[in-house]
């Protein structure tokens, strides 16, 4: 693909597309009863969705050998952390009202909010350190061992809302599933490469053949 | 032939006429807008679900409240349209419209066990026998939000008087309607099916304690319980178990169904109260549906005056 520029401005505005349906819904009263936890569920599912999504490029753009695939990775993990971020602050002004003591209290005495803060503190790191700059003065190989902390902050996030929910494990369950696939596969990846890449299998056979 | 453009474009308004001539520039632009609008719809599907619920039919002579409470009553709207009632849907929204043509007419509730005259009601007969009364209770659901809801019922104890309650009766349990043809969550395991509940006998024949049947001046649309449930005001909302076909007196404390679910996070007696935490989460505050902010949570919900004294001496920590 000649030019990427384009492809990544579609993803981006169909990234926030969600966010401007629910400024759109909540400025027209139709949230719902419950405006505020719909605010924060939604924010929160969009949030692993995007870092799954993420995550998935690598197995993606390798098992179909379309390697321009690798273009949109940062952008999905920073629409990812843009709606973490979301998250968050819906925790801290709908649930919370920004009280320290509260917010305080609630971390040490409820693992799935603690279990939450701590994924969303990982993510912090792999988007500061997403810039090109950023990556040139980390050095590729650290930068990219840096950023395999995206898979225990998405891996928490799934726990975290696994945690909270009622009964009805079902959603959780499926982004569990979903990061457990694409974690057997940088298994597989590491052990049989020759198995996991379309692209090059074709192209020309496994150098220990 | 001269064909005039249909819409002329002063010349301020062009920016770069190379590009609005180009093809590419518009093909760009469709795409971003249609990938939007698909995007858009995706959304849609999955966090709006459909409005269309099913009214009530309106109820003659109600008995108006005796002390109506001083807060302002939780919209129609937003208590037919956030339910939980997981035999129809895990999601609160979802809940109106997936139960609107559950079939409540005709409707039979059978009232036994211990008890000396038992006998299987027809729902229109409940109603004749026991003129309505509104009553407008709070309702505080264990996962931290509440409603002030005018129902329409008759006190439990009225019926249970009916069927004479043996000696040996110290305890009451409910039972819900478990159709897997009208109801599409029953086929998954996420509750054990059919959803029961009880309480103490004396819990039972408190005053406060109602069977309702309509809310807001009309009969229960489906999503709150049609056409039968519990509503006991100090207590988390799961205990009042909606769709009842089944009340029976028995000697031993019977099974509930959240307590099933998580023995330690849904305790038999569930009496609201700030001070005892859910595993999970806090129980001191409480998000008023409708309102911003949360308000503090009171002691048996505000009824400590009228239900206190049933637990005088209980530990409520251990008893939650």
């Amino acid at each position: 693909m000649r030019d990427v520029q384009f492809p990544k401005q579609v993803l981006l505005v169909n990234g926030l597309v969600p966010l401007a349906m629910l400024g759109l819904d909540a400025a027209r009263h139709k949230l719902g009863a419950n405006p505020y936890e719909f605010a924060t569920r939604a924010t929160g599912i969009l949030t692993l969705l995007f870092l799954i999504l993420s995550l998935a490029v690598t197995p993606a753009r390798k098992l179909l050998g379309l390697p321009w695939l690798a273009h949109f990775r940062r952008l999905l993990g920073l629409l990812g952390f843009a709606y973490g971020v979301l998250h968050l602050l819906t925790y801290l002004w709908f649930d919370k009202v920004f009280q320290a003591r509260a917010i305080a209290a609630d971390l040490a005495r409820r693992p799935f909010i603690m279990v939450g803060m701590a994924s969303f503190l990982l993510l912090v790191p792999l988007a500061v350190t997403s810039t090109n700059a950023m990556i040139r003065r980390l050095g590729g190989r650290r930068w990219s061992r840096l950023h395999k902390l995206a898979y225990l902050a998405a891996a928490g996030g799934a726990l975290h809302f696994y945690m909270l929910v009622k009964a009805d494990h079902r959603l959780p369950l499926a982004f569990a599933a979903a990061l457990g696939i694409l974690l057997g596969y940088r298994v597989l990846n590491q052990y049989l490469p020759g198995y996991t890449e379309r692209a090059k299998v074709s192209a020309r056979p496994p150098r220990r053949a | 032939m001269l064909i005039k453009p249909p819409d002329p474009i002063k010349s301020s308004e062009i920016s770069d006429p190379a590009a609005l001539l180009s093809r590419r520039s518009f093909m760009r632009g469709a795409v971003l807008a249609g990938t939007a609008a698909g995007t858009a719809l995706v959304y849609r599907q999955f966090a709006t679900p459909s409005q269309a619920s099913r009214a009530g039919e309106a109820i003659a002579g109600v008995l108006p409240a005796a002390e109506p409470i001083q807060e302002a009553r939780t919209s129609l709207e937003a208590i037919t349209h956030y339910n939980n009632f997981y035999e129809f849907s895990t999601d609160k929204r979802a809940v109106a419209s997936r139960a609107r043509k559950f079939v409540t007419s005709p409707w039979t509730v059978q009232v036994g066990g211990l008890a000396h005259k038992p006998k299987t009601f027809d729902l229109d007969d409940l109603r004749r026998m026991f003129p309505p009364e509104e009553r407008v209770y709070r309702m505080r659901c264990v996962e931290g939000w509440s409603m002030v809801i005018p129902w329409i019922g008759f006190p439990l104890a009225r019926l249970l008087d009916l069927v004479q309650p043996m000696g040996s009766a110290r305890f009451v349990a409910f039972e819900s309607l478990a159709d897997p043809r009208q109801m599409p969550n029953i086929g998954t395991t996420v509750l054990d099916w059919p959803y029961v509940e009880g309480l103490r006998l004396d819990e039972a024949m408190h005053p406060l304690t109602l069977l309702a049947v309509g809310l807001y001046g009309a009969t229960l649309p489906p999503q709150n319980g049609a056409p039968l449930r519990l509503v006991v005001p100090w207590k988390y909302g799961f205990k009042g178990i909606k769709s009842i076909i089944r009340i029976n007196l028995v000697e031993t404390r019977p099974a509930t169904t959240w307590n099933l679910q998580a023995a330690n996070e849904y305790g038999f007696y569930s009496n609201v109260n700030p001070a005892v935490d859910h595993p999970r989460w806090s129980q001191a505050t409480e998000q008023r549906i409708g309102e911003s902010g949360r308000r503090p949570t009171l002691l048996f919900n505000g009824y400590a005056d009228q239900v206190g004294r049933l637990y005088s001496g209980l530990d409520l920590k251990a008893n939650f």
